[in-house]
């Protein structure tokens, strides 16, 4: 079972469900790293609203996932997280996820469309530099 | 099950939660196994019981195995203990060849951290 992600202009937006095997995981990663890379996406918003549980196991893959998207430079937020499962994640021992948390879609969204505004200003200056770099050397 | 026992919800996902750590721990370590599940109750409270058998190689240090941060296999190393946190009652027994766990919650209001 192919897990879809769909994008939104500079964001990814995927979910993880019950029922998920280890393979469609690990296919889910390569797909999300691969979309980050080639389409220069700056953030990606992983919804866990369907996941009434969440052990151990599962709290590592998320942010092993998390975790291999930030290295490639995007903002990660993991939204939709159920009451319940975030008590049992504190009880276990697994309160530190390492990736920002919203309550969830739509926060998520918001929080990342931050980071994609604030990253404007600075992707302007970038293409300035590359435009100019390129005229010199044409020149 | 733990529904129809008249468990919370914080419970039912507490148990269920245990339930999938201990029952991923025999079908990835342990070679797969058994997992019977029971609620008992006497009149005055409510128990629920899983008892998961694997016939895996066994777990050669349970002190290790049982504190946070080991892992073998390549894991945060929370999920014995993890569990251990998560129920009421906590017993394991392990050698070469079978590993057993078995767990406990009971219906009961939670105060603070609980003796196991």
């Amino acid at each position: 079972m192919k897990i879809p992600i769909l994008r939104l202009g500079k964001i990814l937006l995927t979910s993880f469900q019950e029922g998920l095997t280890d393979r469609d995981i690990i296919d889910l990663q390569y797909d999300l790293l691969d979309m980050v890379n080639k389409t220069e996406i700056e953030g990606v918003i992983i919804d866990v609203t369907a996941l009434d549980i969440v052990d151990s196991y599962l709290a590592n893959l998320l942010n092993d996932t998390a975790r291999m998207v930030k290295i490639l430079g995007a903002e990660v937020v993991i939204s939709g997280i159920q009451p319940f499962v975030a008590l049992t994640l504190v009880e276990i021992g697994q309160g530190a996820l390492e990736v920002r948390t919203a309550l969830n879609l739509e926060h998520g969204l918001g929080m990342l469309n931050c980071t994609v505004e604030n990253n404007k200003p600075v992707m302007r200056k970038l293409k300035k530099y590359k435009k100019n770099a390129r005229n010199r050397i044409s020149n | 099950m733990a529904a129809d026992a008249g468990f919370k919800d914080a419970d039912q996902v507490r148990f269920a939660t245990a339930i999938s750590e201990l029952t991923q721990n025999a079908f990835r370590y342990g070679k797969g196994g058994i997992c019977e599940i029971n609620v008992h109750s006497d009149g005055f409270k409510t128990a629920i019981r899983a008892r998961i058998c694997d016939q895996g190689p066994g777990i050669p240090n349970l002190d290790q195995a049982l504190s946070d941060g080991f892992s073998t296999g390549g894991s945060m190393g929370l999920g014995l203990p993890g569990v251990k946190r998560l129920v009421d009652k906590f017993k394991i027994k392990s050698q070469p060849g079978k590993t057993e766990v078995e767990i406990v919650i009971f219906i009961k209001p939670r105060i603070g951290v609980t003796d196991l």
